[in-house]
């Protein structure tokens, strides 16, 4: 295990490999991503209206429990499950484009939108493009502490992140408004980088999506089961935010385990393709589980092949990390992975580390040896 | 129009806002492909031969029943079909419909040849079978009769333009239209006919409807002035329609030199001018067009001033996605060529290979 985490240049991410060789891993990666390309087909698509299906199935069935009061715990799991499906396996990487070569408009990325508060439109902009392209550059990648925490030392220490822990929590509880505000960048406003007015082509988009969310979960199909209203209405908060701790908690174990890389703006200013693969691969981690375990994250639990290869259908990537795991043997790349209690733990104790100054006794390097022990 | 119960309530904004954001229809054809509240899709009843001469593309009319949401049409409309074909990839291509005016939830046939590049149309004459579900749009454009028929009408046709005429013929009759009809259809030999034996029926029937079937290349008169004043004395005046390939309809036009009384179809992808080697490059939105420079799609629209919506640049966030009308790309990453008629690209990632017409 401590193999995949004891690279010591976390810091200055100054790779081993020449350009030359650099451009030759680009080259492995791109030729492994055609083959996949040029192998989608019927299973792919069948692959994904299953998953649509059991989705619906799920939230018919939840929905329909609420009626049954003494099976409301089972109710909510259903809808749970239904949110979660909704918005790792489907929505995530349905507006990612990884199925847009079907020619369906259900699993199109220009018209899909998931079951959250956040428009999808408006998350495409900030998930696909800025934090994809931009990857763990610090400064470019609003996904780094997505401008509330502190996630890494290179981000200067100020007294308001004692209270890091407390923000993430909060964070993890009200994901789905975390990621439907993100797309305000508020910290640009008030580091004064971004106006007031360049929100207000959001606002209609984001109060219309709030607005059907909150209908639809907190008033009609409460109000469809009579007199079971507030029962129901607890139930489907409790699945939101069920949904929410789950994909809180993949989504950070992708970006914050101990041992994954930040990059500067300069180390990537005319990014060869082989450095952009490089940067994604450090900059991401792997959870490791069973075959359900994946599904329910959307397959983010392969997040460095999802980094490598966003447009990919995710259920490519559990094969597909056995040849990038061979690719990076060979060119001494780590490729960090580890359960999910692993990887959570060591989040867990960045957001607390990160809380307070950096102690400056140590070199940049020493934070990275010291999880790789503490994991 | 009776009483719609059932589509009113699945219409419902009550039902909107409890289905959403999937919408109703994600739900309703998990149940039954059949059901429907806002998409359009019919399945294939019948699929009959028209032509079948050996060594050329065969033809076929295809029989389909719609859903309950197809509003239905205007003879001489066309309309959108899309086929999966081997379950994954839908294509989508727009076919006349040749049966008469059809209503709410009716049946109606689209005829087509298979060509031998078309996806479509291959996959619907050669290998679909009855059952086959396909996606619709509704019925689209304006080469329609209209609701008063005037008392003497003119049908030219060419080829497979003859479908939107056969429509509307089909509904005169059916209208029991009690005027004048003149038809006028070209096409490459009798074998190659279509609807001959119907044809040839409305000729020995009457009913002042005048058939006359040409196959110039057999020695039949080509169409010009003289000969259509021949045929229809004061042709210009007469109300007439007219489809078929694009030398056809020019003939056509040069014939009637502007008069209001003729109105043309023609099937064609739209074109760029086709003036420099390397082909051209023609952005519809824009309206404007320039020499293919051979860079992605993107640079040269903004070359051209055009400020598209892009992202990454390096084709992995799909912000730039536009549709391609015509023409073939190349993906710079890849390598890989794509010549499909209306596909989405990435511009960003698409460098035009030849002539190239996106929506931009």
């Amino acid at each position: 295990m401590n193999a995949t985490t004891k690279t010591k240049t976390m810091k200055t991410n100054k790779t081993n490999l020449t350009d030359e060789q650099l451009e030759r891993f680009g080259e492995e990666l791109d030729a492994l991503r055609q083959r996949v390309l040029a192998d989608l087909g019927e299973e792919d698509a069948a692959y994904i209206r299953n998953v649509v299906k059991r989705r619906q199935q799920l939230e018919i069935a939840g929905r329909a429990l609420f009626y049954l009061p003494p099976a409301w715990p089972l109710a909510v799991a259903a809808l749970s499950l239904s949110k979660i499906l909704d918005n790792m396996e489907i929505g995530h990487n349905v507006m990612h484009g990884q199925y847009d070569w079907m020619g369906d408009p259900g699993l199109n990325s220009r018209m899909y939108d998931w079951d959250t508060m956040c428009p999808g439109e408006q998350w495409k902009y900030s998930h696909n493009y800025i934090h994809h392209t931009y990857t763990n550059i610090l400064g470019k990648d609003r996904d780094i502490g997505y401008g509330i925490l502190r996630m890494d030392e290179d981000q200067p220490w100020r007294p308001q992140y004692l209270g890091n822990p407390v923000y993430a929590l909060l964070l993890m509880l009200f994901f789905e408004w975390g990621v439907a505000l993100h797309d305000l960048e508020v910290e640009n406003i008030v580091a004064g980088k971004r106006k007031m007015s360049d929100n207000k082509p959001l606002y209609p988009g984001l109060i219309r999506k709030i607005r059907n969310q909150t209908i639809k979960d907190y008033l009609l199909f409460p109000a469809l089961t009579g007199p079971l209203f507030p029962l129901t209405l607890a139930g489907n908060a409790t699945a939101n935010l069920v949904r929410n701790v789950w994909a809180f908690n993949i989504i950070f174990c992708g970006h914050f385990p101990a041992g994954v890389a930040t990059f500067s703006q300069e180390e990537c200013e005319d990014e060869t393709r082989g450095h952009w693969y490089y940067r994604q691969l450090l900059g991401s981690a792997n959870i490791t589980g069973g075959r359900l375990f994946h599904v329910l994250s959307g397959n983010l639990s392969h997040q460095i092949e999802h980094h490598l290869f966003p447009d990919l259908p995710a259920r490519r990537y559990p094969d597909l990390s056995v040849e990038v795991q061979e690719i990076c043997r060979r060119y001494g790349l780590q490729y960090n992975t580890g359960r999910l209690s692993k990887q959570l733990f060591s989040v867990a104790s960045k957001i607390c580390r990160m809380a307070l100054p950096d102690r400056k006794a140590e070199d940049g390097d020493a934070p990275v040896t010291q999880d790789a022990l503490a994991a | 129009m009776g009483l719609d119960l059932p589509g009113t309530i699945l219409r419902s904004r009550a039902v909107a806002a409890l289905a959403f954001p999937q919408g109703i229809d994600r739900y309703l054809e998990q149940v039954n492909p059949m059901w429907a509240a806002h998409e359009v899709r019919a399945r294939i009843v019948d699929i009959r031969r028209e032509v079948d001469v050996p060594g050329h593309p065969p033809v076929a009319t295809i029989t389909l029943q719609p859903t309950s949401t197809w509003r239905g049409h205007r003879a001489g409309q066309h309309v959108q079909l899309g086929v999966e074909v081997d379950g994954a990839r839908r294509t989508t291509r727009v076919f006349t419909i040749s049966s008469p005016d059809s209503r709410q939830g009716d049946r109606f046939t689209v005829t087509m040849r298979a060509n031998p590049g078309g996806v479509v149309s291959r996959f619907l004459v050669e290998r679909a079978a009855p059952g086959t579900m396909v996606h619709l749009s509704q019925a689209q454009g304006d080469f329609v009769l209209p609701d008063r028929v005037p008392e003497h009408v003119l049908f030219i046709s060419g080829g497979s333009g003859i479908t939107p005429v056969m429509s509307m013929l089909r509904s005169l009759q059916r209208r029991t239209h009690r005027g004048q009809v003149t038809f006028l259809h070209y096409a490459q030999s009798p074998e190659h006919q279509i609807f001959a034996e119907e044809l040839d029926e409305v000729r020995r029937s009457g009913h002042g409807i005048d058939v006359h079937l040409l196959h110039p290349e057999q020695g039949d008169p080509n169409l010009s002035p003289a000969y259509l004043e021949r045929l229809v004395p004061g042709y210009r005046d007469v109300p007439t329609w007219a489809c078929g390939p694009a030398p056809m309809i020019e003939a056509v036009r040069a014939a009637y030199d502007e008069s209001p009384a003729l109105r043309v179809e023609y099937f064609q992808p739209p074109r760029t001018s086709g003036t420099s080697a390397a082909g051209d490059v023609a952005f519809t939105k824009a309206g404007l067009e320039a020499p293919n420079t051979g860079a992605p799609l993107l640079e040269q629209a903004e070359a051209l001033g055009l400020s598209p919506e892009f992202g990454c640049r390096m084709g992995i966030c799909f912000s730039c996605t536009a549709l391609k009308k015509a023409g073939t790309v190349k993906n710079v990453l890849t390598g890989e060529e794509s010549s499909s008629a209306e596909e989405e690209i990435r511009v960003c990632v698409s460098a035009p290979v030849g002539d190239c017409v996106v929506e931009l």
